[in-house]
């Protein structure tokens, strides 16, 4: 269905967001359209954005609910504003004009523009009369009448009918954007497939949708959007927290250790538990725990069972967790700890996401207390940092702290599927029955010490929180004995550094200007970095995954550029840590601690900034 | 169904299988070194390999337990000796855990990981150590400290009631529950076999001597002298008599139990209660559990070993379900399971 009347816009990548009141189906016509345009060919990120409150007062800026999905050639990051807003009632308007660019298009429900909520809004006078928003291209379609009428026809009662009014409103973006109205059909089909009523009838609400787009005035253009240059390979859309729970599936699969998951709900994180929840014909335990420090401990002794073992949370149930990472340290078995983080501190803002757990993953612990710390850089890369994670802890008996965030948890993008038999093996090194000379704590040349899992004939040892001597592992309060094991344990982490892959910068090894970022950040610092190389500016990016140890060629990096600045998503955190392992360099630090994550925008202008100056 | 299933010894073991190299350090006279007579004595006579056996303990002094058995042990951190034992017990169906608890351990920072280790019913035996005293940390009031008690944290008495350790059991949903005194070795056998059977959380209090700190704390129930006329020994089937004439028994009057005389007012030895330590319905087993001096006796022995279904159990049986239905049966296929596209 094209039509030459309308122009036709050759765009790289165009950011569209679907707003409205929570029970608007907001997530589900975001979904649909990321899939269709996926099948288009188009590379994606998506973020939902959910209330903080799981049904605000209907029509309040409160209860918006919404989803942001960028698509395009080569896609980092949801964008930084979009180019297409769905508002389906004055509040989510409202709420989320600030994120819409100048001169975007902005769909809304003129239906839902009536008095009551225009004012509960909080606005003074209808915005679609008033003015404000002359700046964009207001498309005001009848958006609740039109569902309503064709809900109708298909048989649905008004209520239902009225439910369906995402669906036009999807359609007429399906029209600006040329997606298949066939393929979204199927979708439809596919998500109601108990009620074909209700497919039905969304479906030719789509259709209306479509139609409608086409023949108003109020349209002049359609969008082309660049479809990606991926490498072959079979893809799928995944958000974060699915990843993460698929990588430690993968681990424990590719291990051959049973997983145990013992964890507690909290928000961002408890898409991991219930992820996991569904998997249990993986050989999944998952325990919903009484509490936070019942979650890792159970882990502990699953641990010690001989599980890959992991524990879930957000900074919270972290802080309540540090006495038991304490005990795996002390205890030298190996488990996953997943922070995905939130703004803090205290309960903060628990839906918004921060980086400002660093320190406590580095450092939240009683005594001298080192463990493995990894940060996931992007949805898709929650994936295999998970499997590393677990697969470090487990060839290196030691606990491990993988670093998410909301953002990168919640939001998903493009993700090539791997082949679990073309991921790195893992082989822990689990103690076999009666094994020569063995004993509790002796090490190997990576100071590892052996798994000896209970029910092993010959084995038999006791392990715990105290102090232990060297190699035979009895209880002992020896002064140099302690300063010796206080040493392996922290060196034993350091010599993980063998193992990881050297730190990668992106752009020259050397120039003016290193930008060093790290987790969930990748996104905005590559695209700002590239936009600025795409200038002829002497920029690189070196974004770091490993966080302890850091990467062995981390210092050689920073030798070659001129000027180093940090981003991060916190007060300065990992630039005072690299400050404190490699101190000869000035780093600069650019923060924003506002629950939001980066704008290439911002940074972009802030990497300039530094370029020019002297 | 961990008693019948967890692989047994080929040889007999003894005592000798458990001893440990380590010199036990706790103090002469502490109750704790009768109870671990008892465990190297009935671990034994349990019958599982010696490898099969893990035992658990958090923080105090009847935490040191695991480092003088030699078995699998796990020395944990204060009041999470419950959740380290349940990860381990949910992993490994094969091992029989044991967890080695204190008063301050299971009662105060670890109560709530106690009372949800009962309500799920994890297969453990919790071997609850009450002293009714902080031991480690020298001489301060627990939670099982009776009220008004003068210890270095409340010189002028306690002003805060103790738990039961029973009635927490119980109330919540425990399926097995005795009690023991610490110089009773014959019946410390007895219940710990009977709690090793016991398929579930087994609780079993152990009525335990302090000597530096609370000296004598229990005496009134465990004085040799006095003790069968302050004792109620349970035994399933068996009538709930005691005293030292085995005369007086335990009945079932209007407003609950009452203390009788066996041939006095009438009262015949068929009239007196007998104990049924499998019923399901919990309420005489909380009574028994409550009885408490002047006015009864202390009921020792299993009180309760009520059948029902473990948490492990029923995991494992959801794991085989949703094997055996799910059409995911390994990671590729989870992988490509949905919505994928080819490039």
């Amino acid at each position: 269905m094209t039509n030459n009347k309308f122009k036709i816009i050759e765009k790289e990548s165009v950011a569209v967001k679907f707003v409205g009141d929570s029970g608007d189906g907001m997530q589900l016509t975001g979904t649909l359209f990321s899939d269709a345009s996926a099948l288009k060919g188009n590379d994606l990120a998506t973020f939902p954005d959910f209330p903080a409150e799981i049904r605000a007062p209907h029509n309040t800026v409160a209860g918006v609910s919404g989803f942001q999905v960028h698509i395009g050639k080569e896609i980092r990051t949801i964008g930084d504003k979009c180019d297409v807003l769905v508002a389906m009632n004055p509040a989510s308007l409202k709420a989320n004009l600030k994120w819409a660019s100048i001169g975007s298009t902005i769909i809304v429900d003129a239906d839902a523009f009536v008095d009551k909520a225009i004012e509960k809004a909080g606005y003074v006078c209808n915005p679609l009369e008033d003015g404000c928003l002359s700046g964009y291209n207001i498309i005001p379609a009848p958006i609740s009448s039109s569902a309503k009428r064709v809900g109708a026809e298909c048989g649905l009662d008004m209520k239902a009918a009225e439910r369906t009014k995402n669906m036009f409103a999807l359609g007429i973006v399906a029209f600006i954007f040329d997606r298949d109205i066939e393929t979204l059909a199927k979708l439809i089909n596919a998500k109601f497939k108990k009620k074909p009523e209700i497919a039905k009838a969304n479906t030719e609400v789509l259709k209306a949708g479509y139609i409608y787009a086409e023949s108003i005035e109020a349209i002049h253009s359609r969008f082309h959007v660049a479809t990606a240059d991926l490498p072959k390979g079979k893809y799928r859309n995944i958000a974060g927290n699915t990843a993460t729970a698929w990588g430690l599936l993968a681990a424990a699969e590719r291990s051959k250790r049973p997983l145990f998951l013992g964890s507690y709900p909290i928000t961002p994180a408890t898409d991991i538990l219930v992820e996991l929840a569904k998997h249990k014909s993986l050989n999944a335990k998952v325990m919903q725990c009484e509490d936070e420090i019942a979650g890792i401990c159970s882990s502990i002794g699953a641990a010690f069972a001989g599980s890959l073992a992991v524990t879930t949370t957000s900074g919270p149930g972290l802080s309540l967790k540090s006495e038991a990472i304490g005990l795996a340290v002390m205890t030298e078995l190996p488990v996953v700890i997943v922070d995905v983080q939130r703004a803090g501190p205290s309960t903060g803002m628990p839906t918004k996401s921060e980086q400002a757990d660093l320190y406590q993953a580095l450092f939240g612990r009683n005594g001298e207390c080192s463990c493995i710390v990894l940060a996931a850089t992007s949805p898709g890369d929650c994936f295999i940092s998970a499997y590393m994670a677990a697969k470090l802890a487990m060839e290196h008996m030691s606990p491990v702290i993988l670093l998410s965030d909301g953002y990168i948890g919640q939001g998903s993008e493009l993700f090539r599927i791997p082949k679990v038999a073309d991921l790195p093996s893992i082989t822990p090194p689990v103690a076999q029955p009666n094994e020569a000379d063995f004993a509790p704590y002796r090490r190997d040349e990576k100071l590892v010490r052996r798994w000896a899992l209970p029910g092993t004939e010959g084995l038999r040892h006791r392990i715990g929180g105290l102090e232990k001597t060297d190699g035979k592992g009895e209880v002992s309060t020896d002064p140099l004995n302690h300063e010796k094991m206080v040493k392996y344990r922290h060196e034993k982490v350091m010599r993980v550094a063998d193992e990881i892959p050297e730190q990668e910068v992106i752009g020259e090894k050397e120039g003016d200007l290193l930008v060093v970022s790290w987790g969930g950040t990748y996104g905005q610092t590559l695209v700002a970095v590239k936009n600025l190389q795409k200038q002829g500016k002497k920029i690189s990016l070196a974004h770091f995954k490993y966080i302890m140890p850091l990467p062995k060629n981390t210092n050689e990096i920073f030798k070659q550029f001129k000027k180093i600045v940090v981003c991060e998503l916190n007060c300065g955190q990992f630039a005072d840590y690299l400050r404190m392992t490699y101190p000869d360099y000035a780093y600069l630090k650019y923060n924003k601690v506002q629950g939001l994550p980066f704008t290439t925008e911002e940074l972009t202008e802030k990497f300039n900034q530094l370029t020019e100056e002297k | 169904m961990s008693y019948e299933t967890i692989e047994r010894s080929r040889t007999a073991l003894t005592k000798e299988d458990f001893a440990s190299d380590q010199m036990v350090k706790w103090c002469p006279g502490c109750g704790s070194h009768a109870i671990l007579a008892a465990l190297e004595n009935v671990f034994p006579k349990i019958g599982y390999r010696k490898e099969n056996f893990c035992l658990v303990s958090g923080i105090g002094c009847a935490s040191r337990f695991p480092y003088y058995v030699n078995t699998y042990g796990f020395h944990g951190i204060h009041g999470r000796a419950n959740p380290i034992a349940t990860g381990i017990r949910v992993s490994n169906g094969q091992l029989s855990v044991w967890v080695i608890s204190g008063d301050g351990d299971s009662m105060a920072i670890g109560g709530n990981h106690f009372i949800h280790a009962i309500r799920r019913n994890i297969d453990l035996n919790i071997l609850l150590f009450n002293n009714q005293i902080y031991g480690l940390t020298k001489g301060q009031y627990s939670p099982t400290t009776p009220f008004g008690s003068k210890t270095k944290t409340s010189p002028q008495g306690t002003i805060e009631e103790p738990f039961m350790p029973g009635e927490l059991v119980l109330g919540a949903r425990g399926t097995f529950f005795a009690r023991v005194v610490d110089n009773n070795l014959r019946l410390m056998q007895d219940v710990m076999l009977e709690a090793a059977k016991h398929n579930g959380t087994s609780v079993v209090e152990f009525l335990q001597n302090c000597i530096i700190f609370n000296d004598q704390t229990h005496a009134s129930i465990t004085n040799k002298d006095t003790a069968s006329d302050k004792q109620l020994i349970l035994r399933d089937g068996e009538p709930m008599v005691f005293g030292k004439n085995k005369d007086k028994g335990i009945i079932l009057g209007e407003r609950g139990l009452e203390v009788v005389t066996i041939g006095e007012n009438g009262v015949r030895e068929e009239d007196i209660l007998i104990h049924d330590m499998y019923q399901q319905d919990a309420g005489l087993h909380l009574m028994l559990a409550k009885m408490s001096l002047p006015d009864y006796p202390i009921a020792l022995g299993v009180i309760r070993s009520a059948t029902a279904p473990t948490y492990d159990q029923l995991l494992e049986d959801q794991i085989h379900e949703a094997q055996r239905t799910s059409k995911i049966r390994n990671v590729d296929e989870l992988l490509n399971s949905g919505d994928t596209w080819t490039i």
